[in-house]
C-alpha cells in the first residue's frame, strides 16, 4: 500500500505523483570550507527515523511540498516537537 | 535459517568476552567472510563478531545470489573476477555444497545506445580478466529459447553481452560455512548482540557498548548492511551512504528449464530460475531512502509487466513470496572499503544491491587489511577517502540491483 503526502494544494494524494527531494544539511561544527563542500556534495544523515524532506508535486500542482517521515515505519508524521 | 544447514552446522556458543583482538560488527556475509579470512589465511582467531539478530538475516539472506564479474571499470572487473573465482572453490574449501551453480548471464540491449554500452563491457571484461562475449539477437535465442526477441513488440532485442562466469549460489550456505569455518578456528559468534555505541579513547575507537556489556578490541570492524550510518556516527563519521529498500520475489515451479541468468538494464528486472524451480525476480530500489522491511506491490508490478513482454512464459506463473531488504547504496554505485579517519576503526560499506557476490573477496580483502595494517592493492581504489580525492568510482550502469 502506498503512502499519502498532504499536499498543501491538492490535498492528501498517493505518493508516486510526488519526486523525492533531500533537504541537505551540513552540520554547522564542519567549518572548513572544503570540507563543507564535499559534506554537501556527498555525505547523508541518512536518518533512521523521523527527518524533513521535500517532495516535488510532479503530477499535480508542481510545487514543492515539505514534510516529515519517519524513514523506519514509512509514514509522514506531524513535525516533531 | 535453512533446516539442511541447522541440521549440519553446528556452530560452538560461547560466552562473550571482555577482549579480543578484532570485533566485528555485523553477521553478515560481508562480517563472517572477514572472521572466516582471518582464521584460516592469517590464524587471528580472537575475534567477535556481534550480530544483534541472528547471523544472516541482513541482506546476505535477502538477496538473489547473482555472482558476476561483468563491471564496467577496470578496478570493479578485477575485484569482483577475484570474487567469481574465489566462489568457485569454496564448497571445497569449506567442505560445504553450497549450491554454487555456473549458469551464464546475458545483459539485454533494446537500443543503439545499449548495444554500444554492452559491446564496451565485454571489451573491457575480457581486457581485466572476465569471460563476456557480445552476443546477437539469434544467439541469444540459442542460449534462452522462450525469449521472445521482439520484446512483445515494444522492447525489442538488439544483443547482449554474455557473461559466461554468471553463477548463483544458496545464500544462507554461504553465510552458515563461513560462520562455522571461522567458529571452528575459535571465532567467537555472539547474535542478538547488538552494538549501542562505540567505546572511545581520545580520537581512537577501542571497543563497543553492546546490549551484554562492554567489549574491548584493538580494532572495530563495522559490517552492518543498510544500518551502516548509525554505527558511522557513534563514530562521529558522515558516510556517503543513503539506505533505500530493494524488493525481490519468487513465482511457483516452472516445469522448463531457465537456465542462465537473464537481465536487462533498461528495463529494469532479471530473472533466474532457483533449484526448485521457481523463478526469482528483482526489481529496482524504491527512489526514496527508507528502512521498511514491508514489501510493497507498486515495483513488482512494473517489474513483472516488463519481464513478461521478454519472457512470455512468466505470464502463467503466480507470486508465492516477495520479500525485502535495506541496502546501503553508495552515490557512486561501487562498495567503500578499508581505513576511516577514525583510528582503530575500519568499515566495508556500500554493498548496496550487489555486495552478494562480492563476500568472498570482501572479507578477503579486509582481513589482509586488519593482518597486515596495510590497505591491499585490489580495495585502494574504493577507500573512503576517495570522494574527498575526486576519484570516485562510477560504475552505476553495472550495478542493476544484482
Ligand atoms: C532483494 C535484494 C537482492 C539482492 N540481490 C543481489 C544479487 O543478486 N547479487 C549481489 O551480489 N548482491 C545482491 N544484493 C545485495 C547483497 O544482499 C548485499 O550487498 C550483501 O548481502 C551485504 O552484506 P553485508 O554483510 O554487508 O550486510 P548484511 O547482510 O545486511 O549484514 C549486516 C548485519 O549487521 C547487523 N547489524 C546491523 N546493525 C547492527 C548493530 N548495531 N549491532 C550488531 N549488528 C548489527 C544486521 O542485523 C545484519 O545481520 C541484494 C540485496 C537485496 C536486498
Ligand atoms: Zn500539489
Amino acid at each position: 500500500m502506498s503512502i499519502k503526502i498532504p499536499c498543501p494544494h491538492c490535498g492528501e494524494r498517493p505518493i508516486h505523483e510526488f519526486a523525492y527531494g533531500e533537504v541537505p544539511e551540513v552540520p554547522d561544527e564542519i567549518t572548513d570550507i572544503d570540507e563543507r563542500d564535499l559534506d554537501r556534495a556527498f555525505m547523508f544523515k541518512n536518518t533512521e527515523g523521523v527527518q524533513l524532506e521535500a517532495w516535488y508535486h510532479i503530477y499535480g500542482c508542481r510545487r514543492w511540498v515539505y514534510v516529515y517521515r519517519d524513514t523506519v515505519r514509512d509514514v509522514i508524521v506531524p513535525k516533531p516537537v | 535459517m535453512n533446516e539442511y544447514m541447522e541440521r549440519q552446522v553446528q556452530l560452538k556458543w560461547y560466552e562473550p568476552k571482555k577482549t579480543y583482538d578484532v570485533i566485528i560488527i555485523g553477521g553478515g556475509g560481508h562480517g563472517l567472510s572477514t572472521a572466516y579470512h582471518l582464521a584460516t589465511r592469517h590464524n587471528i582467531t580472537n575475534v567477535a563478531v556481534l550480530e544483534r539478530k541472528y547471523i544472516g538475516g541482513g541482506n546476505s539472506g535477502r538477496n538473489t545470489t547473482v555472482i558476476r564479474a561483468n563491471y564496467g571499470i577496470p578496478e570493479a572487473v578485477r575485484f569482483y573476477q577475484r570474487s567469481v573465482d574465489l566462489y568457485k572453490r569454496l564448497e571445497e574449501e569449506t567442505g560445504r555444497w553450497l549450491m554454487h551453480l555456473e549458469k551464464g548471464i546475458l545483459w539485454i540491449a533494446h537500443s543503439e545506445a545499449a548495444v554500444r554500452q554492452e559491446r564496451a563491457r565485454a571489451e573491457v571484461n575480457r581486457a581485466f580478466g572476465a569471460k563476456t562475449d557480445f552476443v546477437t539477437p539469434e544467439e541469444i535465442k540459442k542460449i534462452v529459447p522462450q525469449i521472445d526477441l521482439s520484446g512483445g513488440g515494444v522492447w525489442p532485442i538488439m544483443g547482449a553481452s554474455y557473461h559466461h562466469d554468471g553463477a548463483t549460489a544458496r545464500h544462507d550456505r554461504v553465510n552458515w560455512a563461513l560462520a562455522e569455518g571461522a567458529n571452528k578456528r575459535g571465532v567467537h559468534i555472539h547474535q542478538r548482540t547488538e552494538v549501542l555505541d562505540l567505546i572511545k579513547e581520545g580520537d581512537r575507537v577501542i571497543g563497543v557498548q553492546t546490549n551484554h556489556g562492554p567489549m574491548y578490541a584493538d580494532i572495530v570492524m563495522s559490517a552492518v548492511g543498510g544500518h551502516v550510518s548509525r554505527v558511522a556516527k557513534m563514530a562521529g563519521l558522515r558516510l556517503p551512504i543513503r539506505t533505500h529498500t530493494l524488493q525481490a520475489y519468487v513465482t511457483n515451479h516452472y516445469q522448463q528449464k531457465l537456465h542462465p541468468i537473464v537481465a536487462s538494464t533498461s528495463l529494469l528486472f532479471y530473472v533466474s530460475q532457483t533449484a526448485r524451480g521457481e523463478m526469482l525476480l528483482g526489481a529496482q530500489i524504491d527512489p526514496q531512502p527508507s528502512y521498511n522491511y514491508r514489501a510493497g506491490h507498486d515495483l513488482i508490478k512494473g517489474c513483472s509487466h516488463r519481464a513478461m513482454t521478454m519472457l512470455p512464459f512468466l505470464r502463467d506463473l503466480r507470486i508465492l513470496r516477495q520479500w525485502t531488504g535495506v541496502c546501503d547504496m553508495s552515490p557512486d554505485y561501487s562498495p567503500i572499503m578499508g581505513k576511516t579517519p577514525i583510528p582503530g576503526f575500519l568499515i566495508t560499506t556500500g554493498w548496496g544491491t550487489w555486495g552478494f557476490k562480492a563476500i568472498p573477496v570482501g572479507g578477503e580483502q579486509m582481513a589482509a587489511l586488519i593482518a597486515t595494517s596495510e590497505t591491499p592493492e585490489l580495495i585502494a581504489p574504493f577507500a573512503l577517502d576517495r570522494f574527498a580525492r575526486d576519484r570516485t568510482m562510477a560504475d552505476r550502469g553495472s550495478a542493476g540491483t544484482h
